[in-house]
């Protein structure tokens, strides 16, 4: 009945696991308790879990991802923590299997459900609002994609409470993943929250390929539009890509676990390094994946914040696209020491040294556009600062490990983890919280703290130097990774301070959470009533804040690069539309939310080998697709009546102000 | 490419502005392109392991042995039949035809059943030889890469069978005109990684 699953695999007799649960499961009840007294759960039904609206669905992927990161830092603080105690061959507190599972969790949480959706949020709320579109492609898709991401995010932290992680890395090499070497539920809970949400992921690839392509507001020819429409087009190019490579990968492992086939085995032919391969062919463009949108990002902010145009469009254009393809032929550099020889290591050493030509480019594009700018020392503008200095050393060292000569020695060692933490949180986390500053107010309607804003961001980029430098002097010190206990003395000390670096980078964590409760208290302080606070220059800042849920009154026609800009300088961009018209819009549908919560229920089912309720739960799926398919009442039109109201509530606005 | 739907776009946004600025079974077909070549990438990562694994026979039964080109001669014209029939279909469809569409859908559906009913008999047959997925890794991945194809097309006459009541109760709406067309595009592309299937796996096996 229950398959593998009993009383025996909820860890009752690990007090951390235990009051990490508790403290969970208290939090959620005060939420669903708060819920209830204030009678919000059937506004939370119909405007939130059941939208499909491109901007909530958008807020719903960030408040996932801030939720994931709290998660995935509280990981990195306990293997911190560790290692500054565990010295001398002392045994620290964590045990060995569960250390495993620790550094498994922090970078499975931290890439597909900390930066995955935080960067999928972004693109959701940003992209149609650059491009003058109402809504994206397939509006019910994209409702899906986020039920499916939720759905892995759920198996993961069940698998805190019920069972085990998997204890392999991240990546879950064979054949320590396989079912000889690993005979408990972890890797299995790993297999299918990952298989579950990459799917979300590659819908989401689908549906932005093609809102880029073909919603774009009259007259926005390729290469007028925003930089960051255009890191989102290659993001999602990638995605498209790169996906199916790890679907396909996961299901072979799968199979060789649960059916005994021998793709990745010891044994019976089997090729453990073809797993490697393939995971790394996705892995090496999904970095890319999550960097592009970043760099689109500090593209926007730096060009806002100087009151210049962006330095070098084309060659921006030209950098992001080269990384693109460039992203496909570098996959080797993760495994120089597999021994292909001397003539395949050094083609992907020069291929992986030559990435770093576009993004060079990249950062001299982006100093240009402050060089001479009026530069206005804003949050976003400190983030990217930040980045600049951060990012550049990161790029450094990844051309340092792209010397096979020099990656056989480095290889699996500290300096590894500091260069890609390097290029990981001063790219991926500094771009995105860079983003979130810069695009609240179009979504809420107020403004950030500033000051609070500065502290994290300060805290932020200060720790991680204190963290992670140490690291990159480990490394040549010879300490490896996924140490759970050690007894050279010399690395005692720099563990000690990477640890102070990670409590510094929990300060700016901790800044960025109570900047939001400032803010949201001293709401009427700050707010936008102009819908363009910071002076922008991309059509997103041309409508209302918060922006109403048809986007736009009217499609914009572009003219220029910087539409809004064009506008603005024209004379036109407060102009009252003579009338208004009926806006056709998607209706919401509560089909994705079923859909991906009976989707974890599915991966519940197979991960415990409950089969009866993973058929169940195929067939509960399968009939809500069918059933959705049958619905033709979809879609309903916006009278111009109400329109025409919202609309002159912000000319109303504006007009006051001046 | 950019040019050219932009031009569209302008037309459709001075046509009609309370309509949206694109034409939505347009979009759903294009879109349906992109998932197939994402489809695409997923079998050429099947095919880049069968071909990794394809000789590790493991002291099993070699592709050699096991391969009968005539069967798979037939499986093969089964499905071109059933690419044509849906061919049919979508003629039929464009000529507002509604009973010649579900004819021609029927029989698609029928003959991709039959195709997929002899490649369980095929299957069935290599187990029972004691050629089974367990075996080898050479037969890891041929069970791997012929299976997948198998289960497409099994979605595809799941698919067909939903479409034919959909039609049959709503008539060629829009929906369904754009239903069918993803459809036929996708068992167009089935067919045509059967032909690299039959190549690659079959042809290359059986010498």
């Amino acid at each position: 009945m229950f398959g593998k699953l009993s009383i025996e695999a909820i860890p009752y007799h690990e007090p951390i696991v235990m009051i990490a649960l508790g403290g969970a499961a208290l939090i959620g009840l005060a939420i669903a308790a708060a819920i209830t007294y204030y009678k919000k759960w059937g506004y939370l039904w119909k405007e939130w879990i059941t939208s499909v609206d491109h901007k909530r669905l958008g807020v719903m992927y960030i408040i996932v991802a801030i939720i994931m990161l709290l998660r995935g830092f509280s990981d990195a603080i306990m293997m911190r923590a560790q290692q500054a105690i565990a010295s001398g061959g002392a045994e620290g507190y964590l045990p060995p299997e569960h250390y495993d599972q620790i550094f498994t969790a922090h970078g499975v949480i931290m890439i597909f459900f900390m930066a995955m959706p935080f960067m999928v949020g972004l693109i959701n709320i940003v992209v149609p609002l650059q491009i003058g579109a109402r809504d994206v492609a397939f509006p019910f898709l994209n409702s899906l994609s986020f039920w499916l991401t939720v759905s892995g995010v759920i198996l993961v932290n069940v698998s805190l409470g019920v069972g085990e992680f998997a204890a392999t890395g991240w990546l879950a090499y064979p054949p320590l993943s396989d079912i000889q070497y690993s005979p408990g539920v972890g890797v299995d809970y790993w297999i299918w929250s990952l298989q579950i949400s990459g799917i979300g992921t590659l819908l989401t690839g689908v549906n932005f390929f093609v809102t880029i392509l073909k919603m774009r507001a009259p007259g926005m020819t390729m290469m007028k539009m925003p930089m960051f429409t255009w890191t989102s087009l290659c993001s999602v190019v990638l995605i498209i890509a790169a996906f199916p490579i790890l679907t396909v990968t996961i299901a072979l492992l799968t199979l060789d676990r649960y059916l005994g086939t021998h793709f990745f085995t010891n044994d019976m032919g089997g090729n453990q390094m073809m797993y490697v391969n393939l995971i790394w062919a996705w892995g090496h463009p999904e970095v890319y994946i999550l960097v592009l949108p970043a760099f689109g990002i500090f593209a926007e902010v730096v060009a806002t914040y100087c009151k210049k145009r962006l330095f070098g469009y084309t060659s921006m254009v030209y950098a992001t696209v080269a990384i693109t393809i460039l992203s496909f032929l570098v996959w080797l550099h993760h495994f120089f020491t597999m021994g292909a020889g001397a003539n395949v290591n050094s083609f992907f050493g020069i291929a992986t040294m030559i990435i770093a030509i576009p993004t060079g480019v990249k950062i001299f594009n982006w100093l240009f556009t402050m060089y001479e700018g009026r530069v206005q020392f804003t949050v976003p503008m400190a983030w990217t600062i930040g980045f600049l200095i951060t990012f550049t050393i990161g790029g450094m060292t990844g051309v340092l490990l792209a010397v096979p000569g020099a990656d056989y020695v480095l290889h699996n060692s500290l300096f590894l983890i500091a260069h890609f933490h390097n290029v990981i949180i001063g790219g991926v986390v500094f771009g995105y919280l860079a983003g979130f500053t810069y695009w609240f107010p179009k979504v809420f309607g107020f403004k950030l703290n500033e000051k609070l804003g500065k502290a994290s961001a300060w805290c932020w980029i200060v720790g991680f130097f204190v963290a992670f430098m140490p690291l990159y002097a480990l490394g040549f010190m010879g300490m490896t990774r996924r140490l759970n206990s050690y007894d050279n003395p010399d690395w005692h000390f720099p563990l000690i301070v990477a640890a102070v670096g990670a409590a510094i980078i929990a300060c700016g964590i901790a800044c960025q959470l109570l900047q939001v409760v400032v803010s949201i208290k001293d709401r009427h302080k700050n707010i936008d009533e102009t819908g363009d606070p910071w002076g922008g220059r991309t059509l997103e800042w041309s409508i209302p804040s918060p922006a109403p849920f048809y986007n736009f009154a009217h499609t914009p026609v572009v003219e220029e690069r910087d539409a809004f800009w064009h506008m603005k300088e024209k004379g036109i961009s407060e102009q009252k539309p003579a009338e208004y018209q009926d806006i056709h819009m998607p209706k919401n549908t509560s089909a994705g939310f079923f859909i991906g919560i009976i989707a974890a229920v599915f991966g519940f089912g197979l991960i415990w080998h409950m089969w009866w309720l993973a058929i169940a739960a195929g067939v509960g799926i399968f009939v809500t697709m069918v059933l959705r398919t049958f619905n033709d009442d979809i879609d309903y039109y916006v009278p111009a009546a109400e329109v025409e109201r919202i609309e002159s509530q912000r000319y109303q606005k504006l007009s006051n102000q001046a | 490419m950019s040019t050219q739907s932009m031009t569209n776009q302008d037309a459709h946004a001075h046509g009609h502005e309370h309509h949206e600025h694109h034409d939505p079974v347009a979009t759903k077909v294009f879109g349906f392109w992109i998932y197939i070549m994402s489809d695409c990438v997923l079998f050429a990562t099947i095919f880049a392991t069968y071909a990794v694994l394809a000789t590790n026979y493991a002291g099993g039964p070699t592709s050699h042995e096991l391969f009968e080109l005539p069967f798979v001669l037939v499986e093969t014209f089964v499905l071109l039949a059933s690419s044509f029939m849906i061919g049919l279909a979508t003629l039929a469809m464009n000529k507002g035809n509604k009973q010649g569409t579900m004819l021609w859908l029927a029989l698609t559906l029928v003959l991709g059943a039959v195709f997929v009913a002899l490649e369980i008999y095929e299957f069935h047959h290599f187990i029972s030889e004691g050629a089974g997925p367990q075996r080898s890794a050479f037969l890891s991945s041929f069970f791997t890469l012929v299976g997948t194809h198998g289960l497409h097309v099994t979605s595809g006459v799941i698919w067909a069978i939903i479409l034919l009541i959909q039609i049959a109760t709503k008539g060629l709406t829009d929906m369904n005109r754009s239903r069918l067309m993803c459809l036929s595009l996708f068992w167009h592309f089935l067919h045509i990684i059967w032909i690299c299937v039959f190549t690659i796996v079959y042809l290359v096996g059986a010498i």
